[in-house]
């Protein structure tokens, strides 16, 4: 049995809590108390579901596989389609819930971090549709790699901060954010992206997420007439996989989370947090992160921007820890080899993330009957990723021809 | 033994290992002779959230140096070595701390002449188990409270040793032009409530800061001024030749700081 997480404290079993400046105490007391009234509150909920069925789209369809499944001759695969969200993943159901709730907390002024920018999109785009200023800290590297979502930011209305800390990505774009917010916590509201930082943004960010998998859970109920065996999530702060577990804890189907192992998790070029990492307090909260002996936090790698991110949310954590999810992961190669599979095989180009659950679902499906199911959380579109996908297949091919020769 | 200070509490702030480990205790040196009550001695961190640039700066220089939270403790040990006799205060984000256990880390602590402990990112309800352990190996952990406090300034100030930390105002760690004018009210609450001295840091750069401060608190902590000015020396600090030089134009800027203190209370 899953204990009801997280409790009064905001953690979940061991993970979790606030590990932050004594100045965030009371804007985080103040989001709790809003955030349970708001749950409670039925017209908020009616409010944030007719938003995302009138401007994002939901629900969003759940889609069977047929030519991937022939292919692969086991199981039958299904994919939740978030991909098919408005600004392209599952990032908007998260923002509208946290804009929501910014305003009934009257706060007109966001604060988001992002990497590959699909949150810092979601916020900009929920800015504007609620007649709010956004501010958007972005690591100056990934502002290189994602210079289309920039621009796509400022045309919301968005302002940009480049943050030259660190290495200058996700990792040190959080920190920024939540020095700023630290700064301008009287008048800002600060919208994570995912279910990571202090309590209760884990919790919230869940709440406003699960919305995938009980759609999934009541689609798929539909179509098959039962639940799925497998189920299988990309996870870097975990947000989409949270989504799309939470609905299905007390069931008795396997979930399986896939983090980025990126060069390969026995290189330090990964960012497999639950596989490799150990414990620690990052961004707020005790979680598993990529740490050294001395605890200074290292530097993820992947090339999902989206998976590049040295914690995890605290909630994945606990469900490593108690063995209720397994934790597997892929690396850059299989997401990618992953990515132009379903491209093929289904005319669905899946965001990178994205393309390391497909991967190891591939690799699950194989080895099932064809009266199983595996679903896939297909969190996002691979549109943002072309760019990078055609340098990373042409710089492989340059590597197989002067392998050949 | 317990921290025990008379207030009126100059505490400055430097990074361990920030530009070397030499240097840092030279500094230590100068800033007792300087007049320093008590000496805030910060361990470099990787994502130092509550700081702002100067103290992120002077971090990555010390990590760079191969700075690690053992290395400073023992670096406080060294110190005690070299004559620094004044009350040293670990400053320390968390995770460090869980790394080397936190049994280990007061061990050490305690082993190496420390008197007490801060740690920045963990606020009242996540601090019980440390702030035991800190008692039971006679090291405080010191307690902050921040101007959004409000309702729990009790709370926190109940529990305080040693002396109260108030954050100025809301931001991270930085030199600031104005300090909020309703600092003084702030400051009058915490003292209200609070059974030690109550030392305020966040901001404080200058003399005149120093001045009006003294009349509505117990003390300052001053930080990023002092790291900054660091930053400027370093260079000559590394030079054999000039470190003295250096050291002294270090001192007479932190002696300036803590002047004020030093004259005659104008109102109280």
């Amino acid at each position: 049995m899953i204990e009801c997480v997280p409790n009064e404290y905001g953690r979940f079993g061991d993970f979790g809590g606030k590990f932050v400046p004594e100045t965030l105490m009371l804007p985080l007391e103040e989001i709790e108390a809003e955030l349970d009234k708001a749950l409670a509150d039925e017209s908020f909920k009616q409010e944030y579901i007719r938003i995302l069925q009138h401007y994002s789209g939901r629900p969003t369809p759940l889609t069977f596989a047929p030519n991937l499944t022939q292919r692969l001759g086991g199981a039958k695969i299904y994919l939740k389609r978030e991909d098919l969200n408005h600004t392209g993943a599952h990032k908007i159901n998260n923002a509208v819930g946290q804009a929501l709730l910014a305003k009934r907390m009257g706060k007109k002024k966001l604060i988001a971090e992002t990497g590959a920018g699909q949150h810092g999109v979601a916020a900009a785009t929920v800015a504007a549709h609620f007649g709010m200023d956004c501010i958007v800290f972005m690591g100056e590297e990934d502002i290189k790699r994602q210079e289309l979502n920039v621009f796509r930011m400022k045309l919301l209305g968005a302002e940009v901060v480049p943050v030259s800390s660190g290495n200058r990505t996700l990792k040190d774009a959080t920190n920024e954010a939540i020095r700023y917010w630290v700064a301008h916590c009287d008048d800002h509201f600060y919208m994570i992206g995912s279910v990571v930082g202090p309590h209760p943004y884990p919790k919230m960010v869940r709440e406003f997420q699960r919305i995938i998998g009980d759609e999934a859970k009541e689609q798929f109920l539909a179509r098959e007439g039962k639940l799925p065996d497998v189920i299988v999530a990309c996870v870097g702060g975990g947000s989409n996989a949270i989504g799309m577990f939470y609905p299905f804890l007390q069931d008795d189907v396997r979930l399986v989370g896939v983090e980025a192992a990126g060069k390969g998790i026995d290189t330090p070029h990964h960012a497999a947090t639950i596989t490799k990492g150990t414990k620690g307090v990052i961004h707020g909260a005790m979680t598993y992160l990529l740490q050294d002996e001395y605890g200074q936090i290292l530097e993820p790698y992947s090339i999902s921007a989206g998976l590049d991110y040295p914690g995890v949310g605290p909630e994945h954590a606990y469900l490593a820890s108690i063995g209720r999810v397994r934790y597997e992961s892929a690396t850059d190669d299989e997401a990618v080899a992953a990515f132009q599979l379903l491209a093929q095989t289904e005319g669905i180009i899946p965001a990178i993330e994205s393309a390391h659950a497909v991967a190891k679902a591939v690799e699950l499906a194989r080895g099932m009957s064809p009266d199983e199911t595996v679903l896939i959380c297909l969190s996002g579109r691979g549109d943002k990723d072309v760019q990078t996908m055609m340098r990373h297949l042409s710089a492989k091919e340059g590597e197989d021809i002067a392998a050949v020769r | 033994m317990p921290l025990s200070v008379n207030p009126p509490l100059f505490i400055p702030f430097i990074v361990a290992g920030d530009p070397t480990t030499d240097v840092t205790i030279d500094l230590a040196l100068a800033l007792e002779e300087a007049g320093a009550d008590i000496l805030e001695l910060g361990v470099p961190y990787s994502d130092p959230l509550a700081d702002g640039p100067t103290i992120q700066r002077a971090a990555a220089r010390a990590l760079d140096g191969g700075m690690t939270l053992p290395k400073a403790i023992q670096l406080i040990g060294e110190m005690r070595k070299k004559g620094v006799n004044i009350p040293i205060i670990l400053f320390t984000y968390y995770n460090p701390v869980l790394q080397l256990g936190e049994e280990s880390f007061f061990a050490l602590a305690q082993e190496n002449g420390a008197d007490g402990v801060l740690i920045p990112d963990l606020p009242f309800e996540e601090s019980g188990p440390i702030r035991e352990l800190g008692e039971r190996f006679g090291l405080p952990l010191i307690s902050l409270v921040a101007p959004t406090s409000k309702q729990r300034i009790e709370r926190i100030a109940s529990a305080a040793k040693g002396f109260l930390y108030c954050v100025s105002s809301l931001g991270v760690t930085g030199v600031r032009e104005t300090l909020p004018e309703t600092l003084g009210d702030f400051l009058r609450e915490v003292k209200r409530h609070s059974r030690v001295p109550v030392a305020v840091g966040f901001g404080i750069s200058t003399p005149g800061q120093v001045a009006m401060l003294k009349e509505v608190c117990d003390g300052v902590v001053v930080g990023s001024a002092l790291v900054q000015k660091v930053e400027q020396l370093a260079l000559r600090l590394q030079k054999p030749d000039e470190r003295e030089a250096a050291v002294a134009e270090f001192a007479a800027y932190a002696r300036s700081l803590a002047a004020p203190l030093r004259e005659p209370c104008s109102s109280r």
